[in-house]
Parts: C-alpha cells; sequence; structure tokens
C-alpha cells in the first residue's frame, strides 16, 4: 500500500469548491438561525402562554430528534405537505437555520435571564418600556456573555453540515466521496478531507479560545 | 393541509422498523459505553502529570473533536481498512467513529472535573501516604464523577442522536429502516415523521431527567 | 401647596399574603415624606406601588389631580403605555444603584432622556452635566459604574433620576447597602434636593434623616399605617406600643446625648 496525493491533488479544486459551500451553508444557516433563535427565545420568555408554549414546542422538537432525521424530514417529507419545490440546498438551509436556532434560542434565554433583575427595574423605572429595557440595557450586556457558547455553537453546526452530503448537497463531505470514487483512492482523500476540516475547525475554535481569554480580560463582572 | 395522512402502512412494516429500533439501540450501548469509559482513560491522561502523555491525549482529543464525525465513519470505512488491511463493515466504522469522538468529548468533561477539585484533596490524599493513582482512583474521581454526570448524560444523548450517521455507511438503524419504509411505500411524511417522535419520545424523558440531575446535584453541594 | 400624590385605599396582595391593607396617603408639593417600618411592614411595596414598579391589587392613585388608570367593573386598568408614561415623571433611586454598567455615567444619566423623552443628544447632555455637577460628580462623568464607590454610584442614580424633571422622587432604603462612611454623602444630597424643594417619599432606617429633614413620618406595620405626624412628634414621642418597640430597637447604641 502505498499513498499517492498527487491523484488527489489534480481534484482539489472540487475539494475546494465543496469547501466554499460548506462555509456558504454554515453562514446562511447563521444568518437565519441567530435571529430566529432571538425571536424563539423572547417568545419562550413571554408571559403569553400560547406564543411561549410554541416556542418551547419548537427548541425541544429541534434540540431532541437527530439532525439528520430533521433533514430527511425537510427534503423528503415537506415537499409532500407543502408544494414547493424542493432541493438540496433549501433542505440544508431551512433544516439547518432551524436546528441552530433551537440551540441559539437557549444560549440567548440564558444570557438575558443571566442579567440581574435589578437592570430591568433601572430601565422600567426611568419609564422605558420593554422593548426599550431589551435593546438598550439588557441585550447589550448579556451578549457579551453569550459570546463563548454562540462560538461554541457555530463551531458544532460546522461540523454538522457534513450532514448535507446524504441528500446530494456539494459540500466538502459530498466532493470527498466524489473525488474519492473518482480517483479511487479513497484513504489519501478522505485523510486530507479530514485534514482540511480539521485545519478548518481548530483554527476556529483557537480563534474562539482567545476571544473568551480577551473578554475575560476586559472584565465581566456584574457591577451595579 | 390537504394530505391523508396515513399510519397505516408504517404499522405494517412495524418488522422493518423494529429491526431498525433494535440496531440503533445496539450501536447506541457500544458506543456510548466504550466513549464513557474510554473518555475516562484519556481525561486522566490528559491531566496525567507526564508531559508526553498529556500532549498524547491533547493530540488525540483535539483530532477527534475537531473532525466532524461523520467524516471520522466514512474514513474508518473507506480509507482505515486500505491504511490497515483490517475490513471494516458498516458497524465496525461506525462504532469506531462514534465511540473515538465520544471518548474524546468524554475525555475533556472528565478533565474539566478533575481539575475543578480542590486541590486540597490531593494534598490530602498525599499526606497519609496514598500514590498518586491511589489519591485518584478513591478521593478525586469519585467527586469528580458525581459532578459531571449532567455533562457525561448530554454527552449520552448526543451519542443516541448520532446512531443516525452510522445509516450512512449502511447499518441498519432506524433511519434508513424508516428511508426503505418511505421509499417502497410512498409516505415519507409519516415515516420521518414517526422517527422523529420515536427519538423524541425516547430522549425528552432523558432531557428531562437531567435537569433533574443538575438540581439534586446542586441541593447536595448545599 | 397642592397634592402631587394621593392614594386612596390601596391594597396589595401576593397571593393569599396581603402586603397592603387599605393605606390612604397624601404627598404635597415640596414635602418630604419618610415611610418607616420593620421588615414586611409593607414601607417598601407601599413606595414601589406609587410608581407602579408594583401593581395594586385594589386603590386609586392620582398624580398631580390626576387619577391613573381607568376603572372598569369596579377595577382599575392600567395600560401599559400610561404607566411608561407616569414612570418617566416619577424618579426612584434603588438600594443597589441598578446603573448600567455598559454605560459611562454620562450616558447612565442621558439615557433616559434620549430613549425616554425624547430629547436630542446635545440637550440631553448639557442636562445630564446639571444634575451631575448637583450631585457632585461632575468629574466622573466620563468613567464607568464600577469604578465608583457605593455612595458615589448612588448619587450618580439620584442624577440619572432628576434628569428626568421629575414631579416627585422616591428612595427605596437607598443607603441600605453602603458602607457606613458612605451615607452620610447620600444622605447630604437628599437633604440638599429636599432644601431645593423637591417632593421626595423615602423608605429609609436612617431615623436622624427622617428627624431632621422629613416634614412628616408615617410608620407602617403589618400593611397599615400605625402613626402619622410630625418627626419631632413621633419619633420622640410614640404613642402605639408597636412604634415604641421599633424607635426602642433602632436606638439601642446611639450615643448618649
Amino acid at each position: 500500500m502505498e499513498w499517492n496525493f498527487l491523484a488527489v491533488m489534480r481534484d482539489f479544486d472540487l475539494l475546494m469548491l465543496g469547501l466554499v459551500n460548506t462555509l456558504k451553508i454554515t453562514g446562511l444557516a447563521l444568518f437565519f438561525g441567530i435571529p430566529i433563535g432571538l425571536m424563539l427565545a423572547l417568545s419562550r420568555l413571554s408571559t403569553w402562554r400560547i406564543p411561549s408554549g410554541i416556542a418551547a414546542f419548537i427548541i425541544e422538537i429541534f434540540r431532541t430528534t437527530p439532525p439528520l432525521v430533521q433533514l430527511f424530514w425537510f427534503f423528503f417529507a415537506l415537499p409532500i405537505l407543502v408544494d414547493i419545490r424542493m432541493t438540496p440546498t433549501i433542505a440544508a438551509v431551512v433544516t439547518f437555520s432551524i436546528q441552530s436556532s433551537a440551540f441559539f434560542a437557549e444560549i440567548f434565554r440564558g444570557g438575558i435571564l443571566s442579567i440581574d433583575k435589578g437592570q430591568w427595574e433601572g430601565a422600567k423605572a426611568i419609564g422605558m418600556t420593554y422593548p426599550q429595557s431589551l435593546r438598550r440595557i439588557i441585550l447589550p450586556q448579556a451578549i457579551k456573555r453569550m459570546i463563548p457558547a454562540f462560538m461554541e455553537r457555530s463551531i458544532e453546526l460546522l461540523k454538522t453540515t457534513t450532514l448535507v452530503s446524504t441528500v446530494a448537497y456539494a459540500d466538502l463531505m459530498f466532493q470527498a466521496n466524489e473525488v474519492a470514487q473518482k480517483t479511487f483512492r479513497p484513504l489519501e482523500v478522505y485523510t486530507i478531507v479530514a485534514l482540511i476540516y480539521f485545519v478548518l475547525i481548530f483554527s476556529v475554535s483557537q480563534l474562539s479560545i482567545v476571544i473568551e481569554r480577551h473578554l475575560a480580560k476586559s472584565g465581566e463582572g456584574t457591577v451595579h | 393541509m390537504g394530505h391523508a395522512w396515513d399510519f397505516a402502512t408504517i404499522f405494517q412494516n412495524w418488522f422493518a422498523l423494529w429491526a431498525g429500533l433494535k440496531g440503533t439501540v445496539f450501536i447506541f450501548l457500544i458506543t456510548v459505553f466504550l466513549g464513557l469509559s474510554g473518555g475516562l482513560i484519556v481525561g486522566i491522561l490528559r491531566y496525567a502529570p507526564s508531559r508526553w502523555v498529556n500532549l498524547a491525549a491533547r493530540a488525540f482529543v483535539e483530532v477527534f473533536r475537531n473532525t466532524p464525525v461523520l467524516v471520522q465513519i466514512i474514513w474508518f470505512y473507506y480509507a482505515f481498512p486500505i491504511l490497515t488491511g483490517i475490513e471494516t463493515d458498516p458497524f465496525l466504522a461506525a462504532v469506531l467513529g462514534i465511540s473515538l469522538n465520544t471518548m474524546a468529548f468524554s475525555a475533556e468533561i472528565y478533565r474539566a472535573g478533575i481539575q475543578s477539585i480542590d486541590l486540597g484533596q490531593w494534598d490530602a490524599g498525599k499526606a497519609i501516604g496514598m500514590t498518586y493513582n491511589q489519591t485518584l482512583r478513591r478521593i478525586i474521581l469519585p467527586v469528580a464523577i458525581k459532578q459531571v454526570l449532567p455533562a457525561l448524560t448530554n454527552r449520552g444523548i448526543e451519542v443516541f442522536k448520532m446512531s443516525t450517521l452510522a445509516s450512512v455507511v449502511g447499518y441498519v438503524e432506524t433511519l434508513n429502516q424508516a428511508k426503505l419504509i418511505a421509499d417502497l411505500n410512498f409516505n415519507p411524511i409519516e415515516a420521518y415523521t414517526g422517527v422523529a417522535i420515536i427519538f423524541f419520545v425516547v430522549l425528552y424523558p432523558v432531557v428531562q431527567g437531567t435537569y433533574v440531575l443538575e438540581r439534586i446535584l446542586r441541593r447536595g453541594d448545599q | 401647596m397642592s397634592e402631587i400624590i394621593r392614594i386612596e385605599n390601596m391594597h396589595k396582595s401576593y397571593g393569599d399574603l396581603e402586603v397592603l391593607k387599605g393605606i390612604n396617603m397624601s404627598v404635597g408639593s415640596n414635602e418630604t415624606v419618610v415611610l418607616l417600618g420593620s421588615s414586611g411592614s409593607g414601607k417598601s411595596t407601599l413606595l414601589r406601588c406609587v410608581n407602579f414598579m408594583e401593581e395594586p391589587t385594589v386603590g386609586k392613585v392620582y398624580l398631580n389631580g390626576d387619577l391613573l388608570g381607568s376603572e372598569r367593573d369596579g377595577a382599575m386598568q392600567y395600560k401599559d403605555t400610561e404607566l411608561c408614561r407616569l414612570r418617566s415623571r416619577i424618579g426612584m433611586v434603588f438600594q443597589h444603584f441598578n446603573l448600567f454598567p455598559h454605560k459611562t455615567v454620562m450616558e447612565n444619566v442621558m439615557e433616559g432622556q434620549i430613549i425616554v423623552l425624547g430629547r436630542d443628544k446635545a440637550e440631553a447632555e448639557s442636562k445630564a452635566m446639571l444634575q451631575l455637577i448637583r450631585v457632585g460628580l461632575a468629574e466622573k462623568a466620563l468613567e464607568y459604574p464600577s469604578r465608583l464607590s457605593g455612595g458615589q454610584k448612588q448619587r450618580v442614580a439620584i442624577a440619572r433620576a432628576l434628569a428626568m424633571d421629575p414631579e416627585v422622587m422616591l428612595f427605596d432604603e437607598v443607603t441600605s447597602a453602603l458602607d457606613p462612611e458612605l451615607v452620610g454623602e447620600v444622605l447630604k444630597t437628599m437633604r440638599q434636593l429636599a432644601e431645593e424643594g423637591m417632593t421626595m417619599i423615602c423608605v429609609t432606617h436612617e431615623l436622624g434623616f427622617a428627624y431632621h429633614v422629613a416634614n412628616r413620618v408615617l410608620f407602617l406595620n403589618d400593611g397599615a399605617i400605625l402613626e402619622e405626624g410630625l418627626p419631632q412628634d413621633i419619633l420622640k414621642l410614640p404613642k402605639t406600643k408597636r412604634m415604641r418597640e421599633f424607635m426602642e430597637g433602632h436606638s439601642l447604641f446611639k450615643l448618649p446625648d
């Protein structure tokens, strides 16, 4: 058995295309997932039972069921229920936007609840409405605390997007399969792809550790 | 909604689904056992005073935490046999991928638990003449493991969800049995909704149980 | 002297627990009223009902002659927008300051003016400066609250409330969380405000402040006003047994006259 990386290198551009698509899906999922997560969190926190209940339901379903099941459901089942033309891209973006939003919702909720009640009181006492208090006083303080959890979840999302290869979305994993079949060199292909993922994810992880350390230094004390 | 829900065909194919469920539970039990116990060993190695052992464990953890588990499973299925000459069937590939992945994640959980134990406990063991290993085993670990039980339970839940990935390399578990049923009976909605319900019904109580566990542990500390 | 705050038959219950049992209270302009009582007497709850930080279960509240809320089926109903506007007309200072840690002192004092009152930035800034000078903290304007002492934080909190040009100021045990040597500077600021004519309602344990600065003292016990009158009368000659016990408990370690 000899290693032959040259065969793989010739199709490196295919792998790079896959990488770009992986980043695209992750980016889109974050782009939609974070605001949806905030909305879910605010619904969950609201005192009205119906929005709170619906949000809790969505959050629990998407956190408790496996992402692959969710992806298959959106790709195979949804088009029958709702008359839309389903593509791998749509299924991928929809699945991972909602899936990540459920996790982001819990991060938002935890962050908002962690802010001292006195801050709500201070804002209320000068006549601020609930949305004003949330936007100007609570969220700015909460966001700083939530950044580590956000980064961790985003990295998880990056890893989870490999699932889109199962519905033929041309991400890095899918391209790896294609190139491996094409070159008959699965060992080299999959090892290189694993390496690419590793370098990507490890770098982002290290970056997030640096950011966390920087945040901790800038004083995250609960001051009144 | 305009669609006639038809769960009857699902129930008619219960035999296929049952085979899938057995597959899911089986691979779950194996991977969670290997993952959490192997992880304990790696976690202890991560905390070891020897620099090389520490580094080797760290390398293992970083490799398996920073690559997606699906990549690992597929690597073990296609690449590993070429490298080592050992044939990996879907089951073995999935077990290797998921267990090693879980070992890496749980190693960090155990390490954090050990690290959170007050250093005075180590001193106390040392002072009565215990060796490092004795102190670790008899004084540190019992407390550390108890403290990280919620995190370990969460990891267990993740492992259960990961079992669906084994379907990608063809292992017979719930999801691909559902796909089989869906493809044969043209009822993907019922099939996949059914699978989602099964996973939810199994995992939701466990998730709630974890919260209860956390609360009990917190109260015990006071 | 016009009546700034009028409270009629206020009751407040939390579930089965009734904390306020029929309070009638009137505060005139320029008056400084002190609410005394042991914990559980309802004095903080009463104060917090004035600006509807808590909503009374029963009772009517008038601000400057205007009845708040609308009556429907025998019960009072309040709209959120009305309550927000009300709170912008009443200033409140808290025991734990509740300053916004992610904003500078100046920004803290400007925040309500810009967001709630709609003043433009320049006007808010100059008014904020005015209040900071008034409480003696102009030089700390660009600092963050974490860099201030407790007494300084509390004075900033007072400035933040004053910047809204309130018709009445509410003080909720504002010195209880301070180190003893920092209490003085806050009480001094409050006395200054009273002398400048601000209408004030204070919940406090500082009997010296009550004696020397208050126009009227109300002693609450078990959700009702037990005694009411001039500080000189009430504090020196308590009429009820309960208040006598209260005074004794507070004067045990006073320096001999």
